[in-house]
């Protein structure tokens, strides 16, 4: 049953596209589709091929429509696009749909029990018998619906190239090395390509073929990252409280801790994981935890994070450094719980009342993740104050690829605290809040110190320099200052922008967080038409100054983020007044990851006026 | 011999650890004058003395309000952190992670626990932390001058806020049915039974919490309500009298071995009930819960120990930790080592 399109394919001249399209599968929520979609995805990677892997999914258990996006491009521009050039459609809900939103010249797979009229006949279409295929294998009633979703894995394999073992590698990857249910989908696959080579006619242009530019790389998702980088950092106590899409950093936490920090005398753990009542109790164990000096952290979300803010208060004035990783889903309120936004950045920034300003990391990829997960520890506890990390739901929860994670290469550093024998050397004489070294940052002691003049009180209320109760307009003035002071130290110590140039560049680009890869891609596709473009990619806040210089050396710089009102133009603005008209904001929610096109036609829009 | 030099260096003001009672003072109270909780500070001080506890193995804990501002009033040589309003018991959970050689007192009150606290305070039961856990309950509001807390009695009048319309919150009856391990009631104006359950709390291996009715003397002590004082002296009903033997000491009190009850604690010390009367015993949950409702209908003070459990385990008993305090670890201890990421990086 070949279309009239299929058809003069097959008699023209044949165009090959290599290890360049992108591929999505719609499913239904629940289904077990997750396993299927993340094998087709580490296969090809582990041909050596660029991937991503992004779930489109529904705030929901079971039931609603899901679809999982894979881009793949050997040049390694793996950004969200808006067009699938291939659709694998197991959902009959969104079948009439996305089937009208296909690409002409796109490709087509579907289920064939859904009976649903195909009536395009600019796309090629392969039909796959799922059931039957499933009807064949020895599996118990209860497990068809799971490996049903193998079936498309082996129809796509067949017919996109993937190989086999790479299949079988991935499948063990995510079963953990669990042999019945890796022999049970291996199975599955096998007979559903089998079934592709003996009934399908290759038609389509589309093929994977094996390269080696993602040699030696690694795949995972931020959460997992953070996670380690965490535990590398030396991670003590972590409180948290369920929340998407930060949930799986905690899990993760769970997951590795155990197996990495366990005294290997004793067996006993070097570390404790909290699962709170809410978010207002995780940030208060946190706090309480790094007060006592521990590496304290906590992960969350927005609304979780809102919840936390009068703690975080609490927290830069009483000068206790703590942990707090924001993984952003679409806000205000509830808002989108399951997209990605970068919307929290200057909540966080000015985050709980009164005069306050927070140091937020910004990691744009998951090295960054795992690199930042672990400073932020060293960083929290030299300065005494929370660290913010933002991250989002696409780092989180989808899968990115990375360069192998990296040994931490310098030492702990954990800031000034003051114990038994240095007590003793200074013969008791301390005072918590006094700036004895002139960088603001004055010295602590923590619980379990025995020195008798080791302890204080610690407040919310205004205290001297000894940390007692003052109301003194004097010392409330010079503490606030003092305050303001330790943040200067802090710029020395935070991630400084990342600058990428090229040969005479008309214009800049400046951004945070996981928008780099459509900004990367965006630059490629501007510079093929002429127009070359310098990079900073910010790192942290506060701004370190050498921002300055960036944007003064550009006409114009355009400052590209996920949210509505351009949060990370309107830092830059605050810092940098003077230099307001050389700065213009692209800014765009909608939940989805920023995609190279969008950004493409802003500047293309900008640039004709 | 040594418990001879212990009883003679007490009688020369010096405990058995060789301090004084001023080694365990705090800065003057800014509360009003009489009001209960300098009171129970000061029982505080005693009940430290002369357990012969470092203060430095004391950590003070504390939410908002007048009660929260009682930690500076004792210990000054104990940590001390006054968190936020509510709040109390997770900020003691964390820390009390980093070394949990420590004791941890936490002071709250009828605000801070039994309204926006209620949360916390639940899951800190549920979790047993130990914690000494002390609500100075006064049914008002003192720092912002006088209105009702959650804890007020039906039908209170108050000066400036008329009628207390809603029913009150219980906090011993919410705690026994919260699983807390140990839950007790006192009044301020009885100081000797203050101390007692202060020292068997210290010694309990898990959350200890103690409803001390300490009135204000400001804003709630109309005659007529059940915290004020002299609503409490004419409806105080000891279950018992109270002793505690610490450990190390010898038997200095006398009681009636047939009378008493004794119960012990994890560290090896007792605390010995003195029934009146009746047949009380304290590990009996549903005895405890039986005496509440009965206190509740009969409108009368039941202090004293109410209910313990020595048999759970402690929040910190369940996570397997180090000997040594986590907040004493070094880096080696703390960050795996290289080939450990190399195999991880193997496995992406």
């Amino acid at each position: 049953m070949l279309t009239k399109f299929q058809e003069q394919n097959l008699t023209g001249e044949k165009k090959r596209i290599v290890n360049d399209f992108s591929l999505t599968i719609a499913t239904v929520n629940g289904s077990g589709s997750q396993t299927s979609n993340a094998t087709i995805l580490r296969s090809i990677f582990k041909m050596g091929i660029p991937v991503s892997g992004k779930n489109i999914l529904p705030s929901n258990i079971q039931g609603l429509p899901t679809w999982y996006t894979i881009r793949v491009n050997k040049e390694g521009f793996v950004a969200r696009q808006e067009e699938a050039d291939i659709l694998i459609e197991m959902n009959p809900a969104t079948f009439a749909d996305d089937l009208a939103k296909l690409k002409s010249g796109g490709v087509f797979f579907y289920a064939d029990h859904i009976r649903q009229p195909i009536e395009r006949d600019d796309i090629f279409v392969y039909p796959m018998p799922v059931r039957e295929i499933v009807r064949q294998v020895d599996v118990p009633t209860y497990l068809r619906d799971y490996i049903a979703n193998m079936v498309y894995v082996g129809i796509v394999a067949s017919i996109l190239g993937i190989e086999l073992d790479k299949i079988h590698q991935s499948l063990e990857f995510h079963f953990k090395g669990k042999a019945k249910a890796i022999a049970i989908n291996d199975e599955v696959v096998k007979r559903a390509a089998e079934w592709a080579k003996e009934n399908l006619v290759k038609q389509d242009p589309f093929y994977l073929e094996p390269i080696d530019v993602t040699k030696g790389w690694i795949l995972t998702d931020g959460n997992t990252a953070a996670a380690l980088g965490a535990i590398y950092g030396g991670v003590q106590f972590v409180s948290w409280y369920p929340i998407t899409p930060a949930t799986s950093l905690a899990e993760n936490l769970q997951t590795y801790l155990p197996k990495l920090r366990k005294d290997p005398d004793t067996g006993k753990n070097t570390f404790a994981v909290v699962q709170a009542e809410d978010e207002l109790s995780a940030i208060g164990m946190a706090i309480g935890a790094g007060w006592g000096g521990l590496r304290a952290m906590t992960s969350t979300s927005g609304p979780g994070l809102s919840l936390m803010t009068e703690y975080i208060g609490l927290a830069y004035y009483a000068e206790v450094p703590v942990v707090v990783w924001d993984v952003q889903r679409v806000g205000p309120s509830t808002g989108l719980p399951t997209r990605t936004a970068q919307g929290d950045l200057t909540f966080v920034a000015f985050m709980s009342h009164g005069d306050i300003e927070n140091i937020i990391l910004l990691p744009g990829n998951i090295n960054e993740c795992f690199e930042f997960a672990w400073q932020a520890f060293d960083i929290a506890e030299q300065i005494q104050t929370p660290v913010i990390i933002l991250s989002d739901m696409d780092f989180g929860m989808n899968q990115w690829m990375g360069k192998p994670f990296e040994y931490p290469n310098s030492p702990m550093q954990r800031g000034k605290v003051l114990w038994e024998e240095d007590l003793e050397k200074l013969d008791g004489k301390w005072a918590r809040y006094l700036d004895v070294d002139g960088d603001g940052i004055p010295y602590r002691t923590v619980i379990g110190n025995r020195h008798p003049r080791a302890a204080y009180y610690t407040r919310g209320t205004g205290h001297d320099e000894y940390a007692g109760y003052s109301e003194e307009p004097q010392n409330w003035h010079d503490l606030l200052n003092r305050l303001k002071k330790k943040f200067e130290v802090a710029k020395k110590l935070l991630p400084k922008p990342i600058i990428e140039t090229m040969d005479s560049s008309a214009i800049g680009i400046i951004s945070f967080g996981s928008t780099e890869p459509a900004v990367q891609e965006t630059r490629q596709i501007l510079a093929k038409e002429g127009l070359h473009s310098d990079f900073m990619r910010i790192r942290a806040y506060p701004f370190i100054g050498v921002e300055r210089e960036f944007i003064q050396n550009h006409p114009i710089n355009y400052v590209v983020e996920m949210n509505r009102d351009g949060q990370l133009h309107q830092l830059l603005r605050m810092e940098y007044p003077e230099l307001a008209g050389k700065i213009r904001s692209f800014a765009y929610t909608d939940g989805l990851p920023l995609t190279a096109r969008q950004l493409v036609d802003f500047i293309h829009q900008n640039e004709e006026q | 011999m040594q418990e001879r030099v212990d009883i003679q260096a007490k009688k020369s003001g010096v405990n058995a650890i060789g301090l004084t009672k001023s080694d365990y003072r705090g800065s003057p109270s800014t509360l009003c004058q009489g009001c209960g909780h300098n009171s129970i500070a000061s029982q505080i001080i005693a009940a430290c003395y002369e357990l012969d506890i470092h203060p430095e193995e004391i950590v003070k804990f504390s939410g908002i309000g007048c009660s929260s501002k009682s930690t500076t009033y004792f210990l000054n040589r104990s940590f001390g952190f006054n968190g936020l309003h509510g709040r109390m018991p997770s900020l003691a959970t964390g820390a009390l992670f980093a070394d949990y050689t420590l004791k941890g007192i936490g002071v709250s009150g009828d605000g801070d626990t039994a309204s926006i606290g209620m949360g916390q305070f639940k899951h800190i039961l549920r979790r047993n932390m130990k914690l000494v856990y002390i609500v100075e309950n006064n049914g008002v509001y003192g720092l912002t001058k006088g209105q009702f807390s959650a804890t007020a009695d039906q039908g209170l009048e108050l000066k400036s806020h008329g009628v207390n319309p809603y029913m009150p919150v219980d906090i011993a009856w919410e705690a026994l049915v919260g699983h807390a391990t140990f839950v007790a009631r006192s009044f301020a104006g009885d100081p000797k039974q203050v101390k007692e359950l202060i020292k068997a709390a210290l010694s309990h291996n898990g959350v200890a919490v103690l409803d001390i009715i300490s009135p204000c003397v400001t804003f709630n002590n109309v005659d007529h309500a059940t915290q004020s004082y002299a609503w409490g002296k004419d409806h105080e009903a000891a279950l018992h009298e109270l002793s505690f033997v610490p450990r190390a000491e010898e038997i200095l009190i006398e009681y009636d071995e047939e009378e008493a009850k004794e119960v012990q604690l994890h560290d090896g010390s007792t605390i010995l009930l003195r029934k009146l009367g009746r047949d009380y015993d304290p590990t009996d949950r549903q005895a405890a819960i039986r005496v509440l409702e009965e206190a509740n209908s009969c409108q009368c003070l039941i202090t004293g120990l109410i209910y313990i459990d020595t048999d759970q385990p402690s929040m910190v008993d369940i996570y397997n930790l180090t000997d040594k305090p986590l907040n004493r670890l070094t880096e080696r201890e703390l960050r795996p080592p290289r080939g450990t990421l190399e195999e991880l990086n193997h496995l992406f």
